[in-house]
């Protein structure tokens, strides 16, 4: 067994420095790394280029890089519920590339099994497609998209081993299994970090392979940003 | 008289087939779920990675890692299951959805979409919508004829960044049902009290009137 385990958040962090490239799992505020992200906030590390699907909300989640001017430019699909995201690219202080959900998922996927590139039809004809290559395949016309080239992914997951195994909860799943493995280094906090040979080898939705650093991380918070419920009677 | 927003969602449910797999969108869309007829089988999709989305939970019992693309809390049914944002792109990119329903800003009558950005306005981003419409071979649009002002959405030619290019099919508003033709919107079904005259008023595209046009029944 190869240990993957480290033991604080600031052992799991080391070698991050401004102006690198980062991948952060979660959709809005469900299944992000938020043990990762209060640590990119302490140490202060600048000019960061994040790629996330959102950027949270102006007090959690990456809301907090940018509350602290920490990111020169996010790479997301969606961006709504955040005012002081909205200011920052307003007046030009973040760059800010907007890509399709689906196209975000696969870019990720793409760097974490080897393929530079892909042709998908999401974006064709809109300014998502401006400066690319398109061709048609099928008499349908294609984007050609290119692979990330991140420096750190950090990912949240429910339960792993001491080897990197991994097993997510429900919708918290989303962005993180396809980001392990699609940076040069990638990190994972969970609620629950068990021995090896803890988890069921068939249940395993993640294996350690893509995982460098694996470390638990406490009293998490999980912020519900639309709490939509239905009374009994 | 025009229909309500709940209205629209009912009109839209009874495109539902058995067996669908149906992806809805934000806003009216949404609402279509609590309008499937009882002898059919459906099953919604959520982007962010469930299949089988059931209803809101019952107070005290929401769930953070268990929302919709919306963000909302939710629950599953039985037969749900959960996968990652490259698995639920693949649904959707591979055609295994049977249906969209999606809401938009403008709609043109070759069936381009706009709904994720008004330049200088407002700038959220476009989230699965261009995955969905580039993909979905059955996209339902579900809006309203008219903006607040009370300018026409549906257009020769969108004003605002497209979202997807040629991709609906069928549009669905507070006054009409309306498929793309090959020169133009064609008007197939009117709301109950709404006069065709009314429907061309509001429609800035060219709207054709198909031979055998009638009112909706529910």
């Amino acid at each position: 067994m190869i240990n993957k385990t480290v033991s604080t958040v600031s052992e799991a962090l080391e070698g991050v420095q401004n102006g690198m490239t980062l991948m952060l799992g979660g959709f809005g505020l469900c299944g992000i790394p938020e043990k990762a992200i209060a640590e990119l906030v302490r140490i202060q590390v600048t000019n960061l280029t994040c790629i996330s699907n959102n950027a949270g909300v102006d007090t959690f989640g990456l809301g907090l890089l940018l509350q602290q001017k920490q990111i020169k430019k996010m790479i997301a699909s969606y961006v709504g519920e955040n005012a002081e995201f909205e200011r920052q690219m307003l007046s030009g202080e973040m760059d800010v590339e907007l890509i399709p959900q689906g196209t975000l998922a696969e870019r990720a996927r793409a760097a974490q099994a080897g393929f530079p590139a892909f042709y998908t039809p999401a974006g064709y004809g809109t300014e998502v497609a401006e400066g690319k290559e398109v061709r048609e395949f099928n008499g349908k016309m294609h984007v050609l998209e290119q692979a990330f080239d991140a420096d750190f992914a950090f990912i949240k997951a429910w339960k792993g081993d001491e080897a990197g195994n991994l097993i997510f909860k429900g919708t918290a799943r989303n962005f993180n299994p396809n980001m392990c493995g699609a940076a040069k280094i990638t990190v994972v906090e969970v609620e629950e970090l068990v021995s090896a040979g803890s988890l069921d080898p068939n249940q395993i939705h993640v294996p350690g392979i893509f995982v460098q650093r694996i470390f638990e991380g406490t009293d998490y918070e999980k912020r519900i940003e639309q709490r939509t419920v239905r009374s009994k009677t | 008289m025009a229909l309500d927003k709940n209205g629209i969602a009912q009109r839209i449910a009874q495109e539902l087939q058995d067996g669908y797999y149906v992806n809805l969108g934000i806003g009216i869309p949404t609402l279509v779920a609590n309008y499937i007829p009882n002898e059919i089988a459906v099953e919604f999709q959520s982007e962010n990675g469930v299949l089988g989305m059931g209803p809101f939970p019952f107070e005290g019992e929401e769930d953070a890692d268990i929302i919709n693309a919306g963000k909302q809390t939710i629950t599953t049914l039985d037969g749900a299951s959960f996968f990652d944002s490259a698995t639920s792109f693949a649904m959707i990119r591979g055609k295994h959805v049977d249906l969209t329903i999606l809401g938009a800003m403008e709609v043109s009558q070759t069936g381009d979409i706009a709904n994720w950005k008004i330049p200088g306005k407002m700038v959220k981003g476009m989230g699965g919508a261009m995955d969905l419409v580039a993909s979905a071979e059955n996209i339902i649009v579900a809006m309203m004829h008219t903006n607040r002002a009370g300018v026409s959405k549906l257009l020769k030619k969108c004003n605002l960044p497209l979202t997807g290019v040629g991709c609906v099919k069928k549009i669905i508003t507070e006054l009409a049902v309306m498929d793309i033709g090959p020169t133009g919107f064609i008007l197939r079904e009117t709301a109950p009290g709404v006069s065709i005259d009314e429907i061309i008023k509001a429609t800035a595209g060219d709207l054709h009137i198909a031979e055998d046009v009638h009112e909706m029944s529910f």
